[in-house]
């Protein structure tokens, strides 16, 4: 069964629509890539499944509970959404660190925030931290960065800071883990640290969608693509196949135009 | 004489403070207020707040000292010759005159605050919107967002601006003698009048600029602390 589900957004930035009815659906452990130009719609359409944009209509399932329901009107509390939006964790292309915390922090933050609600928080706190605290080490370590804990954001390279924007998202526990671009704001050469961690992550049957630029990569690492042209999905499979034999002229188009 | 000086100056300098502190003591929150006010989605209330800024910052702090002492008593007694039975109009005539030190400090906190609202204005809206963005996505409130993740880079933010005007603040309080009350440079020029002599000013001078020396060191202080990290 499908653990993401995305049925028909649409999404208008006043007179311009962005999203003109986009459609997919993911299994659990399977990585998709979506890949498109600019202005093709791939970064709002992740931004609405994020809740960072509001759908104008169409459905969102995680893990078969609806996340988004276009036809649904009734207001919605606070607390339901951020309960939702913890089901998915988003990695930002700016990285968006928490500049005031060191690494340890800026991944344990939200999650102790968030245990702060648990009913047996008070008797169990310092269990419960300790907790936090030993997970968000495991992750860092994960992440090659267990000498940098103590670091601040800006004393770190952009490969190392979007490494600790990993951790803190997968801190959370997210069923689906997405990537909005994660290497564009990178040096070349710092881009392999974290196409590295996202092969690791994708062994460890993450399910993830990617938003990326790096054709190559997506290729290897994803089990499907989706190609995206003018706000709708010009073209989507198996990604070996439809990297090596686009089917539309779109696609083609987009692909020599890449490998130049 | 000296002695005699030293006293009378500590004195005022001493209502000095007292102005600057009380003045800050409810302009910081209150400019606060003011600026999300001025941030609001709701026009009423954002045009309420831009327009009380406009008026305030758009006109001397003498003039509001003037208004704001002699303002309500002067519509009090205009409302009492009315002598309305509208509930309003009877309500206005109770006002009264402000003590003048009240007066003071009334025109100094709205004023400060509306210079401080913009201060904090600037802050927060220069806080890039992916802090509030990676906030959310991390299922934190926006409270929570507020406090724990834009605050902190907020203030780091707004103290060179702020120390700047906190550093006027002290030079202003010697507006306060329009409306008479009493602070250190009023003192000091009691004895150019009955002594015909000149250094008190310049003794003055250096209460001003000791005091002003000792809020850099703070500020500074301050500032090295927030330097652990780049907002």
């Amino acid at each position: 069964m499908a653990i993401l589900e995305v049925k028909d957004i649409k999404k208008s930035f006043g007179k311009t629509e962005v999203l003109k009815g986009v459609s997919f659906s993911l299994n659990e452990g399977e990585v998709l890539s979506i890949i498109g130009s600019s202005g093709s719609g791939k970064t709002t359409l992740l931004r609405c499944i994020n809740f960072l944009e509001t759908a104008d209509s169409g459905k969102i399932t995680v893990d078969g509970d609806v996340i988004f329901d276009g036809e649904d009107h009734s207001k919605k509390k606070a607390k339901e959404t951020r309960e939702k939006q913890l089901k998915i964790g988003l990695v930002f292309q700016q990285f968006n660190l928490f500049p005031q915390y060191n690494v340890l922090d800026n991944v344990t933050l939200a999650v102790k925030l968030k245990a702060k609600e648990r009913p047996d928080y008070k008797q169990n706190k310092k269990q419960i931290l300790a907790e936090i605290e030993e997970k968000a080490l495991k992750l860092l370590s994960d992440m090659g960065l267990s000498d940098k804990i103590r670091s601040y954001p800006c004393e770190l390279s952009g490969g190392q800071q979007q490494r600790v924007s990993i951790a803190r998202a997968m801190a959370l526990e997210p069923k689906i883990l997405f990537f909005d671009e994660p290497t564009s704001a990178l040096d070349p050469e710092l881009t392999g640290e974290i196409l590295k961690v996202i092969r690791e992550l994708a062994k460890s049957n993450m399910t993830m969608v990617i938003v990326t630029h790096e054709m190559n990569f997506a290729k290897e690492v994803s089990d499907y693509i989706v190609f995206m042209d003018d706000g709708v999905i010009a073209e989507e499979g198996k990604a070996q196949e439809i990297i090596s034999n686009p089917k539309t002229e779109r696609l083609q188009a987009f692909l020599s135009k890449i490998s130049d | 004489m000296f002695w005699n000086v030293t006293q009378s100056l500590m004195e005022g300098f001493g209502k000095t403070l007292e102005i600057f502190a009380l003045t800050l003591l409810f302009a910081l929150p209150l400019g606060l207020v003011i600026a999300f006010g001025s941030m609001s989605k709701w026009k009423p209330l954002k045009l309420v707040s831009k327009g009380l800024v406009w008026v305030i910052r758009g006109t001397p702090l003498m003039l509001q000292l003037i208004v704001i002492f002699y303002g309500p008593g002067l519509i009090g007694s205009w409302a009492s010759q009315l002598e309305s039975t509208n509930p309003l109009i009877q309500w206005l005539a109770t006002w009264e005159c402000f003590d003048r030190f009240t007066a003071v400090i009334v025109s100094f906190v709205i004023n400060y605050a509306c210079y401080f609202s913009e201060i904090y204005r600037g802050g927060i809206e220069s806080i890039p919107k992916g802090q509030y963005e990676a906030g959310q996505v991390l299922g934190m409130t926006k409270s929570q967002t507020f406090f724990k993740v834009v605050l902190l880079q907020v203030i780091k933010r707004i103290i060179p601006p702020m120390s700047n005007e906190i550093i006027t603040l002290v030079k202003d309080t010697s507006l306060a003698r329009t409306i008479s009350v009493y602070e250190v440079i009023w003192n000091s020029e009691i004895f150019i009048r009955t002594d015909g002599l000149l250094w008190p000013l310049f003794y003055t001078g250096l209460f001003y600029l000791i005091f002003n020396g000792l809020l850099t060191v703070v500020f500074g202080r301050i500032e090295k602390k927030l330097s652990y990290f780049k907002a």
